[in-house]
């Protein structure tokens, strides 16, 4: 449904270049889909005052990956290469809190042991899997999200929400449109940054980037996404918490 | 062959517009099909589905508040309950041909990727638990909340439709009154594993009891209010916000262009519940369609509408085959190719079978009615605008 729309986005776009910068071809995707008028004041201020930057990655299954090369290759790792190497002389750190087949009303119970545990001065929340696939009441996702993202405001972190992957495969089995919709209502409503990784990998996918309805074992194609799903977070991340005079200029 | 299946007092209008809503629920219905931005969801707060609902509910009071009037309660109303059966049927028809594409997909899928979206499947390894709550409307898989809505629309529509036909002013207002105190009170029916209905019955009733109420004089009766030029600038500019507000979904730059009391004010926009706001969009969008296309409209009687006011005249048979052609199209994406001109050819193929098979139903119908012998014509049922 999106991918015409993208043909308007560069018309409407009211920004110079449609493809986010400094990506390798295959991760590339329009600004509109990488984009947030949110700050990350938490974020900034961490940088510019102590020089560290503290993230915990909330979600489940879809934050991680399995085998014994998982851990390494799944997009929280792979977003905290990308952020150190984009960031000088900031000690970014990634902690990864997966619960697999917790709904967003589970994961929101668990903010404030992870706000006590981990001080962190960002939390990506990924979400809205299982509570599409239980089929759970909209309201109430939405009410988990408001309250999740209450406690992490209350407890001086910062905020992006992680949407839900697109599984060509599942999609008649899994209804993520109001789930999706929610999320959306949410971030803006709230005011922190969305990562539509649902929209990006849509993208990817109608664009060749990549062949999303393959089967197999392999984990090359999981590891490609993840990777380039580290990257654009790092991006946002940069991008919303106004860290560009920490990046590293090109060719230094 | 194109000849005119017109009788008269027949209004086209209903088979024009419910077949296009069928058409456009099946482009929905695909997942991830390039070709549902036609679609009018992406350019509004409703969907093709209001059109569907009121229109059916439009139709259902045309033909079975005839015939209360001409033949009592029990009759009509045993008529209604028939048709609900027949649904019943359909949708448990649906749901087999559901499994066997899922059962499939779930043997020959493995992706690492998705391990957690496997997890949709779980309800495969107890089918007695799983098939029971589908044959108690329960369990209803994604795009199969349709038919059990209009399943509990109609069981409760004999008691409806006697009320609209003694004091359709009464009637209207308790349809409200009830819409009311289901937002008031949450009320819902339980669905499994968990959750809730998709479609709310206590929220999606008000559309079909407005549909009916209009079909029993009150289209007329808001004549005066659908000719006046405030209602028509009122429609207009309040499609004009919604077209905006939806732009913004699209494009997550132009939301900064959105007040913050306004977005605290309008979301969530409840397909669930019928939110006002989207029942209020299908209003507008009705009034500009009763303005604008007249009901001696020419066009109606054109080649152009032929197929879709076919698809309309057959509107339960040709719902279930979008759906079922849907899963088909899905199905073949997955084992030839999911790309854009695949999603395409699908499309178009797709309301092509549908508007021929509505064509068949139409000569088969016309071949029995001719049969010597063959019992009399029933009252107008398939032809106020296809079965109710």
């Amino acid at each position: 449904m999106r991918a015409p729309l993208a043909a308007i986005a560069v018309v409407l776009a009211l920004s110079g270049s449609a493809l986010a910068q400094q990506q390798p071809r295959a991760c590339a995707v329009p600004d509109y889909l990488l984009f947030s008028d949110y700050q990350l004041k938490h974020a900034y201020d961490a940088v510019k005052q102590q020089r560290r930057l503290n993230i915990a990655v909330v979600g489940t299954g879809s934050s991680a990956l399995a085998g014994p090369d998982g851990p390494r290759s799944a997009y929280p790792a792979r977003l905290e290469a990308a952020l150190n190497q984009k960031l000088s002389g900031v000690a970014v750190k990634v902690v990864t809190l997966v619960r697999s087949r917790q709904t967003a009303e589970d994961l929101a119970k668990g903010m404030d042991k992870l706000l006590l545990d981990e001080k962190p001065d960002l939390v990506i929340w990924q979400t809205g899997t299982i509570d599409a696939i239980r089929r759970l009441d909209p309201d109430m996702f939405k009410l988990a999200l408001d309250e999740g993202v209450d406690r992490l405001h209350k407890g001086r972190a910062d905020v992006v929400l992680m949407n839900m992957q697109y599984s060509p495969r599942t999609e008649s089995m899994i209804t993520l449109g109001p789930y999706a919709d929610t999320m959306r209502v949410v971030a803006q409503q709230q005011e922190v940054p969305l990562f539509d990784r649902l929209g990006i990998m849509r993208y990817w996918s109608d664009h060749g980037a990549f062949d999303l309805y393959a089967a197999g074992k392999d984990n090359v194609l999981a590891q490609r996404v993840h990777d380039c799903i580290g990257r654009l977070i790092a991006s946002l991340i940069i991008d919303a918490g106004r860290l560009q005079e920490f990046a590293v200029k090109a060719g230094q | 062959m194109h000849s005119p299946v017109v009788t008269t007092g027949r209004d086209l209008r209903l088979d024009l517009f419910r077949g296009l809503a069928l058409w456009l629920i099946f482009l929905d219905h695909i997942p991830s099909n390039a070709v549902s931005w036609v679609t009018i969801r992406n350019y509004g707060f409703s969907d093709a589905t209001e059109i569907f609902i009121f229109i059916s509910g439009y139709t259902a009071a045309f033909v079975y508040g005839k015939e209360m009037r001409e033949r009592g309660f029990t009759v009509a109303g045993a008529r209604i309950l028939r048709r609900a059966w027949q649904i019943y049927v359909a949708h448990v028809f649906l749901f087999a041909i559901y499994m066997a594409e899922i059962s499939y997909v779930a043997t020959s899928f493995e992706n690492p990727l998705y391990a957690e979206e496997m997890n949709a499947l779980e309800f495969l390894k107890q089918p007695d638990v799983t098939i029971i709550q589908a044959l108690l409307l329960k369990f209803k898989p994604a795009n199969m909340d349709v038919l059990p809505l209009y399943i509990v629309l109609l069981i409760l529509f004999p008691a409806a439709l006697w009320l609209l036909l003694r004091a359709p002013t009464v009637a209207l207002g308790a349809s409200v009154l009830l819409y009311a105190v289901m937002w008031q009170f949450n009320l819902n029916l339980p669905a499994y594993p968990e959750g809730v209905w998709y479609f709310n019955p206590f929220a999606w009733q008000l559309l079909f009891v407005f549909g009916a109420w209009c079909a029993l004089g009150g289209a007329t009766r808001l004549g005066p209010l659908l000719h006046s030029r405030v209602t028509i600038w009122a429609a207009i500019a309040y499609l004009l916000f919604a077209f905006c507000i939806t732009m913004t979904w699209y494009f997550p730059r132009l939301a900064y262009f959105v007040p913050h009391w306004l977005e605290w004010l309008i979301y969530p926009i409840d397909k669930t519940n019928l939110d006002v706001l989207r029942f209020a969009h299908f209003l507008a969008l009705a009034a500009l369609t009763v303005r604008f296309v007249p009901r001696t409209w020419p066009m109606l009687n054109s080649r152009i509408f032929y197929p879709a006011i076919l698809c309309g005249q057959h509107s339960l048979e040709i719902f279930c085959l979008g759906v079922f052609l849907a899963f088909a199209a899905h199905f073949a994406m997955v084992e030839i190719s999911g790309a854009v001109w695949m999603q395409v050819v699908i499309s178009v193929l797709g309301i092509l079978i549908m508007s021929a098979t509505a064509g068949l139903m139409t000569w088969y119908k016309r071949v029995e009615e001719r049969k010597p012998g063959s019992r009399p014509k029933r009252s107008d049922a398939d032809l106020a605008g296809g079965e109710a």
